[in-house]
């Protein structure tokens, strides 16, 4: 070989890894996601069986028969309900909470920046491990809780442990964790603003409700979006606090999506109807995180621009 | 907003003062107890006041806890030490994993970048148990059951989108001119990374990781599936706690307080970096 075409090869030699070294520096990372994505085409499969495990020899295809059964089913439209509702609950209540918060907050001052990284805590707490703390705290015989409700004339309140109240208590354990973030998400968007609109308004005497609504709020909807999306797709697909303070009980009344799936896969050992569940809750969140997406990287390109 | 009326700054200070009891309150509550006996702790009205003891934590620390009834073995340390050895290896994996990966999305668009991209941030959102349920028939047939080495691949699943996104929008910050003058003054891409592109990025990546250490901490549903007792963190391991141990409430206490007392510290370190990290990039605090 000459020195002339060593030196010809070299360059494109170059170029060619410079086009494949992209694929190798990521490679990796796919490689290990890539055999996370193997048992979502399962559970696909198995949402079209009819599998239980405690009847490996009759399970066979069912074609649509988990999904068509759900129509008549009770106790899906029962998860259903449940899980629409804790998801817009906790939602609403925290996003009206979050951006009081965040209001009062505004300023920057020595004593709202330490209240504002207090507020942090519950959001650093493991959700299960809250729901544990509320357990606690409620317990009927010595919960500070029960005992500051029964001061107020509810003498058995029971929290968690009766129907009428379980769904109030959950809420509350999720309101007390995720409040921060949506806090935290309007706090740095109020503070992003520009001044100037808000300057004008005070020169020309504008009622406070006025700059509210019209000024506020407007500029601070991408924020309020991102965060309600986001909590949405969280709060919709909720397992730890629910399954941590009363698996799904008492009775079926906390049985939203994934406490149910959980249920029916290890305890009735039901994995078909366990699958279609995970599929449909799949195909809600799929909805929702492709509009939040789109918000999301709105946003993250706004966070760039100001870098 | 000098002209704040004197009932309006009262009203804004009880507001607060509200707020803070409401979301202090059961952190500084569950502090207390884990200082308490069960029998301050049973006691009604709730006391505020009370001599503390360190008989809870000595409990848990020695794993031997002596009642009335006799003996009690308690296992939470062991958690203690699934919970950091989990965490930090997951971590680092994932770092290993997406630092490299960001890099190359931050700074080669190439064919299919962002689709892999977007399909890496999909995780973050699906349901869990959508992967979970038919991971551990997989699970069972591979024999990862209950193994570190499965519990931290399926923790690529909260550690991964985490990093990569985190990490490749602090890439994307660096301006190009400098690593292309580092380029053409003869240094290899591999050189150009180490030298400049890492250290640039390095303050991000560091709060990344310690996002996704607290995260993968938290984290529930994954060991409560995939692994039993001796392989389960703190937050699967309390619940069993509870379970099990049934009325040891001061033991319960400071077994929360020790799980939830290094994601709290790590949070105040890094709180600088919280709102970036938690909105994945989206909102800078």
């Amino acid at each position: 070989m000459t020195a002339a075409t060593m030196q010809r090869n070299r360059p494109s030699g170059f170029r060619i890894s410079k086009r494949v070294l992209p694929y190798v520096l990521s490679l990796p990372a796919l490689l290990v996601c890539i055999g996370i994505l193997i048992p979502f085409f399962t559970s696909v499969v198995y949402s079209f069986q009819r599998y239980r495990l405690s009847q490996p020899w009759a399970r066979q295809f069912n074609w649509g028969d988990n999904y068509i059964s759900f129509f008549t089913d009770p106790k899906f439209w029962n998860t259903l309900e449940i899980s629409l509702l804790y998801a817009g609950i906790t939602v609403l209540l925290e996003l009206l909470l979050g951006l009081g918060i965040a209001m009062l907050l505004q300023k920057r001052s020595t004593l709202n920046n330490f209240i504002s990284i207090m507020l942090l805590m519950p959001l650093m707490t493991a959700p299960a491990l809250a729901a544990l703390m509320w357990k606690l705290m409620t317990n009927p015989g010595f919960g500070v809780l029960s005992y500051l409700a029964s001061l107020i004339g509810l003498q058995d309140f029971r929290w968690a442990s009766s129907p009428s109240t379980a769904l109030f208590t959950v809420v509350l354990v999720d309101i007390w964790v995720y409040t921060p973030f949506i806090m935290i998400l309007l706090l740095a968007g109020l503070r992003s603003l520009p001044t100037q609109p808000f300057e004008a308004a005070a020169l020309d005497g504008v009622p406070r409700s006025f700059v509210f609504f019209r000024i506020t709020l407007p500029m601070l909807t991408p924020y309020i979006l991102t965060a309600t999306l986001f909590r949405l797709l969280d709060s919709i697909q909720q397992f730890d606090i629910i399954y941590a303070m009363t698996q799904g009980g008492p009775g079926d009344t906390l049985t939203v999506f994934q406490v149910e799936a959980y249920l029916n896969f290890f305890q009735s050992t039901n994995v078909g109807r366990s699958a279609a569940l995970m599929i449909i809750l799949w195909a809600i969140t799929y909805f929702l995180s492709n509009i939040f997406i789109k918000n999301w990287l709105r946003l993250r390109e706004r966070a760039r621009g100001q870098a | 907003m000098e002209h704040t009326s004197l009932l309006e700054r009262i009203l804004r200070g009880v507001a607060l003062t509200l707020v803070v009891i409401f979301f202090m309150f059961p952190i500084v509550w569950i502090f207390m107890m884990s200082f308490q006996t069960n029998e301050t702790i049973l006691r009604i009205p709730p006391q505020l006041v009370f001599k503390p003891t360190l008989a809870n934590y000595t409990a848990l620390i020695t794993g031997k806890l002596t009642t009335a009834a006799g003996t009690l073995d308690i296992a939470f340390m062991r958690n203690l030490w699934n919970s950091v050895f989990l965490s930090v290896t997951s971590v680092a994996v994932a770092l290993l994993l997406g630092v490299p990966a960001a890099y190359a999305f931050a700074r080669h668009k190439f064919r299919g970048s962002e689709d892999i991209a977007f399909t890496l941030l999909s995780f973050r959102f699906a349901p869990a148990l959508l992967v979970l349920l038919p991971l551990t028939l997989y699970f069972q047939k591979l024999g990862l059951s209950n193994t570190y080495i499965g519990l931290i691949w399926v923790y690529q699943l909260i550690c991964l989108p985490l990093i990569l996104w985190i990490v490749r929008g602090y890439f994307e910050d660096i301006p190009a001119d400098i690593e292309y003058a580092y380029r053409i003054a003869g240094h290899s891409w591999f050189a150009t990374f180490r030298k400049i592109a890492l250290p640039l990025a390095g303050p991000g990546i560091a709060a990344a990781g310690l996002l996704a250490f607290i995260f993968a901490w938290n984290n529930f549903v994954f060991a409560l599936v995939l692994a039993s007792a001796d392989k389960q963190p703190v937050t699967v391991g309390a619940l069993a706690f509870i379970t099990s141990s049934g009325i040891q409430y001061g033991q319960i206490s400071a077994a929360i307080v020790l799980s939830i007392t290094p994601t709290l510290a790590l949070a105040l370190y890094a709180q600088r970096y919280l709102v970036e990290g938690l909105s994945l990039g989206a909102v800078k605090g």
